[in-house]
Order: C-alpha cells, then sequence, then structure tokens
C-alpha cells in the first residue's frame, strides 16, 4: 500500500508541530522543511517510525542563497527513500548565514559522513557530531568556500582571458 | 614503510607505538596510490599494515576535482551536458541522457516514445561497455590478462556505435533537450545488430574463463565483503548493492524512459563480495542485451526529437531561409535559453548505482544549483571498512571491483 503524501505530513506535524513547515509537492516529489535545530530528531523520526520508513538517505547537498534574511541564507537539502514503499522526500534546513550549523546526520547512515564533509569543505556549513569534519576535494590549506556564491569562479587577475565578449563577466578586473 | 613521514601526533603513529610496547612487533605503514596502476584511477590510501595484513586504511580524494557543480552554475544548460560525460567517462552516455531527463523533468517536456527507446538502446550499451571495464579489469588484478585483451574489442564495437550516433567516442555529450540531434543512421543500427549477434558468444567465453575459474574464486570469494543492512547504510546503489542481496533498481523502482515496457531480472547476490559483485555485473549484461534486442523489436515510428522549438536546434537550412528558424538558433546559441524556477530531482540508474542530479533553477539562463548525487562517491567511503583484516592484494581486487571510477567520485 502507498504511503500517502497526507500521512507523512500528519504524523511529521503531530510529532513535531511547527518544526516542521511548508509541505508542498514539486513536480514528482514531497517537499518540506525542517527547522535546523530539530534535523537530527526528524531523520531519526523518519528512519525509524514503522510507518514511514525512510530507509535510505540518498543525498545531501548544501547551497547557497545570500539574497535571502541573514536567518536563511544557507540550506542543507537531504532526499529519502522509502524502499518499502517507494516514496521519496526532499527536505531543507535553512541556516544562518553568518554562522552555518546544523547537527550531523552520520548517527543515522554512514553514507552522511563524506557528504556532509563534501557540505562543508564546499560552503562551510558546520556539521556538529560529525566524527571527522575537515576538507574532501580541495586541499586541506584552502581557507574559502568555494561553493558559496561570492567566491568567483575564475581567478580575477588573469588577464590571458578576455571574458568580456561573451557575456560572462562583465569586466574580469571588476570580479573580487 | 614506517619511516613514512607521518606527524607524531597522527593515530598511526601512536598505535605503532603501541604495538611496539605491547609485543615488540611492528606494524608498518604504506601508502597506495596516488597514482598506482591498480587503483585504476588516481586516489590516496594511506594504509596501517601488519605484515601483509590491513588493520586500518584512511582514504585521501579529490586529486581530479574539477569543481563542475561551480562550473554549471556559470553555463548555460546545454554546455552542462560535456561536464556529465566526464564525470563515469566509462558509461557517459547514460550521465548525459540522465541530465536531459532532468531537463526535461524542470521544463516539463514529453519526449516521443522512440526518443525514450533510442535512449534505453543506448543507456544499455553502455552499462555494458561500464560492466566490461569492471569485470575483465577485477580479472587483470587477480592475474588474468586474458580476458581483459580479449572483451575490450567489443567495448571498442561499443564505442563505434557512439560514433556513429553522435561522432565522440569517450566523451559523448550526446543528445539534446528534448531528443538526439539527428537520427540513427541504418549504419548505426546495422552496427548495434552485429553487436547483439556477435558479442553474446564472447561474453560466454569470457565467463567460462573466469566464473568456475578456481584461482579466480580463490582470489575473490569473501574478498572486501559487506553486509546488505551496512551497504543500505552506506549509501550503497547499483551492482555493489545488489552483490549484497538488495534488489533496488531505479529502473524498476522508478522507471523512466520507458524502461516499464520491457520485461528483464534484475540480478541479486547474497554476500556483497568480490565474487558476487563480479557475477551481478556479469548477469546484468545479459539483462542489458535483452532489454536491447526488445527495444530494437519495439522500436515505433516517428520523430527523434520533442517538438520544443524553444531548447531544440532547428535544422541548418532552416536557418538560412526562414526568420523564426533563425531567431531560435541565435536565441539557443546565445545561451538565452531560461528554465523557469523550480527544484527537480531526477534518478537514473548508472553503470555504478543511482545517478542522481538534483536542479535548483531561478529563471535564468543557467542553474542556479545543480547537485549531482554521484554514487561512487557515496559508497567509496565504505571502502576501508570492507578492506579491514584483509590482505593488501585483497584490497586491491575489491577496489577494482567496487568499480570506483575517480572522475566520478572527484566531480
Amino acid at each position: 500500500m502507498a504511503l500517502e503524501t497526507t500521512v507523512i505530513q500528519d504524523k511529521l506535524t503531530g510529532q513535531f508541530g511547527d518544526k516542521v513547515s511548508d509541505f508542498i509537492q514539486i513536480k514528482d516529489m514531497f517537499t518540506f522543511e525542517v527547522a535546523s535545530d530539530s534535523l537530527s530528531e526528524v531523520m531519526g523520526f523518519l528512519k525509524n517510525d514503522p510507518l514511514l520508513r525512510f530507509n535510505f538517505l540518498t543525498d545531501v547537498c548544501g547551497v547557497h542563497y545570500p539574497d535571502n534574511e541573514v536567518d536563511r541564507q544557507f540550506a542543507t537539502v537531504y532526499h529519502m527513500h522509502n524502499w518499502y514503499d517507494n516514496v521519496r522526500i526532499r527536505f531543507k534546513c535553512y541556516l544562518n548565514g553568518e554562522n552555518p550549523e546544523v547537527a550531523s546526520a552520520t548517527e543515522h547512515f554512514l553514507s552522511a559522513n563524506w557528504q556532509e564533509r563534501e557540505t562543508y569543505d564546499f560552503f562551510g556549513i558546520i556539521f556538529k557530531g560529525h566524527p571527522q569534519l575537515k576538507r574532501i576535494l580541495n586541499m586541506d590549506e584552502m581557507i574559502s568556500f568555494p561553493m558559496r556564491k561570492e567566491f568567483p569562479m575564475e581567478d580575477g587577475g588573469r588577464t590571458d582571458k578576455d571574458d568580456r565578449f561573451f557575456g560572462r563577466t562583465p569586466d574580469n578586473s571588476t570580479v573580487k | 614503510m614506517s619511516d613514512l613521514l607521518l606527524p607524531p601526533e597522527h593515530r598511526y603513529a601512536k598505535m605503532i607505538e603501541q604495538k611496539q610496547n605491547e609485543d615488540g612487533s611492528e606494524l608498518s605503514i604504506l601508502n597506495l596510490g596516488p597514482t598506482h596502476p591498480a587503483t585504476h584511477g588516481i586516489f590516496q590510501n594511506i594504509l596501517l599494515m601488519d605484515g601483509e595484513r590491513i588493520l586500518d586504511g584512511e582514504g585521501t580524494v579529490g586529486y581530479i576535482h574539477r569543481a563542475f557543480e561551480k562550473i554549471a552554475e556559470n553555463r548555460p544548460f546545454y554546455q552542462i551536458t560535456p561536464l556529465t560525460d566526464r564525470m563515469n567517462y566509462c558509461s557517459a552516455p547514460i550521465n548525459n541522457m540522465g541530465w536531459w531527463m532532468t531537463l526535461e523533468k524542470a521544463l516539463d517536456i514529453e519526449v516521443p516514445k522512440r526518443v525514450q527507446y533510442m535512449r534505453v538502446i543506448i543507456m544499455e550499451l553502455a552499462r555494458i561497455a561500464d560492466h566490461i571495464i569492471c569485470n575483465s579489469v577485477l580479472g587483470v588484478d587477480t592475474g588474468a590478462l586474458t580476458g581483459f585483451l580479449y572483451v575490450f574489442q567489443y567495448r571498442e564495437k561499443i564505442y563505434e556505435i557512439y560514433e556513429e550516433i553522435c561522432g565522440a567516442r569517450l566523451t559523448t555529450n550526446m543528445g539534446r533537450i528534448g531528443g538526439f540531434e539527428r537520427d540513427w543512421s541504418p549504419a548505426a543500427f546495422k552496427k548495434i545488430h552485429t553487436f547483439l549477434e556477435e558479442f553474446p558468444a564472447i561474453w560466454t567465453e569470457f565467463e567460462n574463463l573466469l566464473t568456475r575459474n578456481r584461482i579466480f574464486m580463490d582470489r575473490t570469494i569473501n574478498v572486501g565483503p559487506i553486509s546488505a543492512e551496512k551497504a543500505m547504510s552506506y549509501g550503497f546503489t547499483g551492482p555493489n548493492l545488489r552483490a549484497a542481496g538488495i534488489d533496488y533498481d531505479v529502473r524498476v523502482m522508478q522507471p523512466y524512459s520507458s524502461y516499464e515496457d520491457f520485461e528483464f531480472d534484475v540480478p541479486v547476490g547474497k554476500s556483497g563480495d568480490t565474487y558476487d559483485r563480479f557475477c551481478v555485473r556479469n548477469a546484468e549484461v545479459w539483462e542489458s542485451l535483452k532489454i536491447i534486442r526488445q527495444a530494437l523489436d519495439k522500436m515505433p515510428e516517428g520523430p527523434y526529437h520533442a517538438n520544443v522549438p524553444d531548447y531544440y536546434l532547428p535544422p541548418k537550412e532552416e536557418v538560412y531561409t526562414n526568420m523564426e528558424a533563425l531567431i531560435y538558433h541565435f536565441k539557443i546559441v546565445m545561451g538565452e535559453v531560461p528554465v523557469p524556477k523550480t527544484e527537480v530531482y531526477h534518478p537514473v540508474e548508472g553503470g555504478n548505482g543511482e545517478l542522481g542530479f538534483y536542479l535548483i533553477t531561478d529563471g535564468s539562463r543557467t542553474a542556479y544549483r545543480l547537485h549531482f548525487r554521484r554514487p561512487c562517491f557515496i559508497y567509496y567511503q565504505a571502502f576501508n571498512d570492507m578492506v579491514k583484516g584483509q590482505m593488501l592484494s585483497d584490497a586491491i581486487a575489491t577496489l577494482s571491483s567496487l568499480n570506483v571510477i575517480a572522475g566520478e567520485l572527484d566531480a
């Protein structure tokens, strides 16, 4: 029997009240928001509840929204999958732009380990309780977080390449 | 060796000292990689060894990180396909098709049945190519070079089919939004038919060489095993997960591109060891051949692309004579193809597991955020866990059977 999205919503709001919000179906995926201070509990509930049974953490990634208000400038996005009823969900945790911190999901899923390291590496989001939060794809000496929007894709000091004519950056010299 | 420069506060240095004090025996450090022919890619493993047995390992990845996700935020959508090629370059067309399907989902484009069947054929050919490499190289790593040289000719034949369809061989950049750039030529169909006729005999022979080969079995059975539960927690998908006994396959769970029209089995293993992974991949090659045959038999007539002039380049001859075609051509070439604000996640069954594309668009001409769920990256973290307590040569076989592709791992 398929797991209806209304059941997911009712169960979550029943358990967590206003910590979970903005339930909406986007294309083929049921999505919602989770308050950053209750991420670990919500994920544990989704995984262990006998009805919900979201047994698989498909994906963890980060997003940077520099134009949002300061409390919502980062987001961590989680995709979970219930293999018994074949239902996928996605939820976001919005984080503070100055001090992005969220609980680690490693206590529930081993696969979160490297995915959170990757998210930390590229966005500087701190996962509290992560066993080994350090850079993974970039070199350890790096000081910036390259997937943040303010980080320029190319070195602004380059003189061998002029992108003005290709509609990309208006002027190489003005890029920070 | 143990005089390898290791900071004294490193946990291995402490473990070595502790063991020395305990019973006087000497543990050593072995640096496997980053550029070692047996690692099939650039990743480093620092192994703590007791003689030939691995006590612990620490992996370093990222040597060929190329910032694809960052580049994708600065390029028009159709220029992202070449980036996807370079992830799992052993089965590039699957990545390409997965990306087009993600965009089509974001744009609500329905593609013709013929295109879906063509995609299925090309994706299954890519899967065969991927499994040919993985399994034959596993043979090489356990000491059997013959099988590898023998079946590699047939990877070449698959590359010739790609060449006939899109002009490229390894990094294919195949397809467009809504379909293919041109219809497949009769020569392409002929090559596929020839492949289907010749390959089964070759693959049977390859299987005969290895599957019941005593040496091969001794080298692979109970080597690098993983339990189903652990594999699931580590985010395993694809053949590696199925070898552990879970029949999760995206093609069956969430059929895309008309996979629901075809009859095929999902082979599963039992113990999740190297031998089971080998057998599952072998069996999957047969299933892929089955799917290709069905798709060819049932191939409907019709257009080879969807009717989406906003996103699909018009034929060149029309561009010279037709005003609208000229406008569309100009807009598409200049990257003026905005995608409405939305968020989609689209998974496909890649050569190594669930390859997912998570796309956030904000109505502009480039992706606001594009995240690739790369199966290799997620399951490679289990490697050190899997080889703990095994011999060094078993670690090589395990790594080989996991089919970790450095390009996909590092993005």
